[in-house]
């Protein structure tokens, strides 16, 4: 008998970290404090440690990917691990083989971390399943990208020292974006109040249940918010109707200096790029120093994903 | 063939509106003799073989009208042999079995062979149904008159839906006036392209593309009206939401004539179960919500739906381990729906005499058969079961060659005991 139950439709077992949903509080916390030492270490110029000194770290890409990937090549070498990165996007997986037998294959190479971007939802947990080792997940389909919203946490942190309280407007593609449903549940569950903003064609259906509140007008929606997160529009977005026109987007949607204005007086501005100047942001802002966070997102990004590493090898 | 009698047992019998302890007598030619609480049982001889049912239930037997059968293409996901020993253990006597094989039953050859393979490999009624247009592309209609002569009972692209109006148009009218069955598959393609589970927040939740029940309803009602246009025998395999439940009423107020089927698996689960990526859970149509479930349950309720049906879809291992949006969709499900279908009498969902109607009688109405029923003088099929015997599902011990099933490991309430086809013993728990 089918009864509702309370959705439990991601399970993080705890040696995985396949996605924000159900990573508890402390988990999140945990990963974030351990990311701030290596801010530091990663200025510093000794920047290589030995903690995962004869561990191997896989990384496999099914999509193409270029700050994730070398961000996550760059945290397992300043960890010291032996660090691999498999390019799938044009490899096997077109010559028939599952991504079932892949993790077999790779499985019998005994590594000690997997970390896997896949274009389609759900992905890492399946290879989770098969492994026996820790998979971190890097962005699957359009369900999550744990590393990003933890990044992009401890960017808010590092600047504003908190994010209890924040409000947070995340603008653009929302449905079509894991970057987006991370940060709603990592923002959330560290107590910030979160507004997502787009045109209706892309967010997505029931939103709100996810613990937001939904905006079509850029204006209503970056009322007093404190963090203002764009997202990348995809040009392929474009030929499916979702969208007249890039012109008429950057109109009502595109992050202008003039509609920063509608946000609280010192907000700042967030990109998990790569950007599209002109399309979902412009120019200026984006290069602002003084209100954009974009280049020490990437900055940090290597400490997130190195804590991450650290605390999900065995 | 010996006589037999089958004494003590409570005969459920919606086509003769039978619900009472009685006896079946069955003839030595396989057809029912007597049937009824004032059968005498005759003295014990050797030239009749006695059944004490101890009061279970018997009914005539199950007639489900959407499965699919491997043969000819995959028969490595279910063959003929072992579709029999599943459905005679799910009590399960007559099958509509589903043409998108490979090659696709869509030519009068196709027909010949399906009709002697299913008779050289299987003592199982089979009916088998044929595509509704030409490679089931939607583009050209089959020779319904052909067929039909050949022995196809219904005509359906399993699966996929006739987008193109004009040609569905076409089809309606022409197959009209050949008498022809259409069993439609409802699903705005456009609509419902890549996606793999209901619209709401399961699916944001899981960042998948999903499928929205307007893409359902908007099939129905072109259908429906076409249906004004041209009155056909028209048949709606599966519906799966409560906008396509309001639809059929509104339609159905306005006395036209198709009737609507149902998946047990749509009445049973919902969109929650799909959990982790369950990708034996994915189906055509998605599941959906909890409210659209309840709907489709008072939609039986109110007579709005006609049939229950299996939608047993075999799947191979190689077809269900992928990551969700790219694996197969459906379900094993012959052995397993009667058992399901009393897990709604069980919580009281779905009157028992209401169930068993719309698993015999009624489809065998809307196909013409001489089946789903015990009058006298028909064949003796008949499903006897147990109506609490609790079990677990265990996909190692189902017959089916494939163990894509939805509901492994549930527990459920009711067993078969026993299935008789033409009055032969064909299995027994």
């Amino acid at each position: 008998m089918a009864v509702i139950k309370k959705t439990s439709a991601i399970k993080n077992s705890p040696k995985h970290l396949l996605g924000i949903q159900n990573l508890s509080i402390l988990e999140a916390q945990k990963i974030l404090n351990e990311a701030k030492a290596f801010i530091k270490l990663n200025r510093s110029n000794t920047k290589k440690l030995d903690t995962l000194r004869g561990k191997t770290q896989i990384n496999l890409f099914f999509e193409p990917s270029t700050r994730t990937q070398s961000s996550f090549d760059l945290a397992g070498k300043r960890l010291g691990a032996d660090v691999m990165t498999m390019n799938m996007s044009n490899s096997a997986l077109k010559k028939g083989e599952t991504l079932i037998d892949t993790a077999m294959t790779l499985n019998a190479m005994h590594p000690d971390l997997i970390v896997v971007r896949h274009q389609d939802s759900g992905a890492p947990n399946l290879l989770s399943q098969k492994v026996n080792c820790a998979v971190i997940n890097a962005g699957d389909g359009r369900r999550e990208h744990p590393t990003q919203a933890l990044l992009d946490a401890l960017t808010i942190i590092n600047r504003k020292g908190k994010i209890e309280g924040l409000k947070i407007a995340i603008c653009g593609d929302i449905k079509h974006s894991r970057v987006a449903r991370s940060n709603i549940y990592l923002m959330n569950m560290l107590g910030a109040e979160v507004n997502v903003i787009a045109p209706k064609t892309l967010m997505p259906d029931s939103i709100e249940q996810l613990g937001v509140k939904s905006f079509t007008s850029m204006k209503k929606g970056l009322d007093s918010c404190d963090i203002v997160m764009m997202l990348r529009l995809q040009n392929e977005r474009m030929q499916g109707s979702f969208l007249p026109s890039k012109r008429e987007y950057y109109e009502y949607y595109g992050l202008t200096p003039d509609k920063l204005r509608f946000a609280s007086k010192d907000a700042l501005v967030m990109h998990p790029g790569p950007m599209n100047r002109g399309v979902e942001i412009d120019t200026k802002l984006a290069d602002d120093i003084n209100v954009s966070l974009v280049k020490e997102q990437v900055e940090l990004g290597v400490a997130v994903r190195m804590a991450c590493l650290k605390l999900y090898c065995k | 063939m010996k006589e037999k009698i089958l004494k003590n047992c409570r005969i459920i019998d919606p086509s003769q509106n039978i619900d009472e302890i009685g006896n079946i007598i069955i003839d030595s030619n396989g057809k029912i003799k007597e049937i009824g609480n004032k059968v005498k049982i005759p003295k014990k001889s050797s030239d009749i073989e006695e059944f004490d049912c101890e009061k279970r239930i018997a009914i005539p037997g199950i007639v489900d009208m959407n499965v699919f059968v491997g043969e000819p293409g995959f028969e490595y996901k279910e063959n003929f042999r072992t579709l029999t020993q599943a459905a005679f253990a799910g009590g399960v006597t007559s099958v509509v079995t589903m043409p998108n094989t490979k090659p696709l039953i869509d030519n009068v050859s196709m027909v010949d062979f399906i009709i002697r393979r299913g008779r050289d490999k299987s003592n199982l009624n089979i009916f088998p149904a044929a595509c509704l247009t030409r490679e089931m592309k939607g583009k050209e209609m089959v020779e319904f008159g052909l067929l039909t002569a050949k022995g196809i009972i219904g005509f359906t692209d399993p699966y996929q839906v006739v987008q193109n109006t004009e040609i569905m148009s076409r089809i309606m009218d022409y197959a009209s006036d050949m008498g022809a069955l259409i069993m439609q598959h409802v699903e705005d393609y456009e609509l419902s392209k890549n996606g793999c589970v209901n619209e709401g927040e399961i699916a944001t939740r899981l960042g998948l593309q999903s499928i929205p029940s307007i893409a359902e309803k908007i099939i129905i009602e072109r259908d429906l009206s076409l249906l004004e246009e041209y009155p056909c025998r028209y048949h709606i395999n599966q519906i799966s939401s409560q906008k396509s439940v309001e639809v059929i009423r509104k339609n159905k107020k306005n006395s036209k004539n198709f009737t609507t089927g149902v998946s047990i698996n749509h009445l049973c689960l919902n969109d929650n179960d799909v959990g982790d990526f369950k990708t034996f859970l994915k189906f055509s149509p998605p599941l959906r919500s909890e409210n659209d479930r309840k709907s489709l349950i008072d939609a039986i309720n109110t007579g709005l739906i006609d049939v229950i049906t299996s939608a047993h879809k075999p799947e191979d291992e190689e077809s269900k381990r992928l990551p969700f949006a790219q694996a197969a969709t459906g379900s094993i499900g012959v052995e397993t729906l009667l058992p399901l279908v009393l897990e709604l009498y069980h919580n009281k969902s779905i009157k028992l005499q209401k169930l068993i109607e719309l698993i015999t009688v009624n489809p065998a109405k809307i196909l013409k058969i001489n089946k789903g029923t015990l009058k006298t003088g028909r064949d003796a099929d008949i499903c006897l079961f147990d109506l609490d015997e609790p079990w677990k599902v265990d996909v190692n011990t189902l017959k089916s060659k494939s163990k894509n099933a939805a509901i492994e490991n549930k527990t459920l309430q009711g067993k078969v005991q026993m299935t008789f086809l033409k009055g032969e013993l064909v299995f027994e728990n």
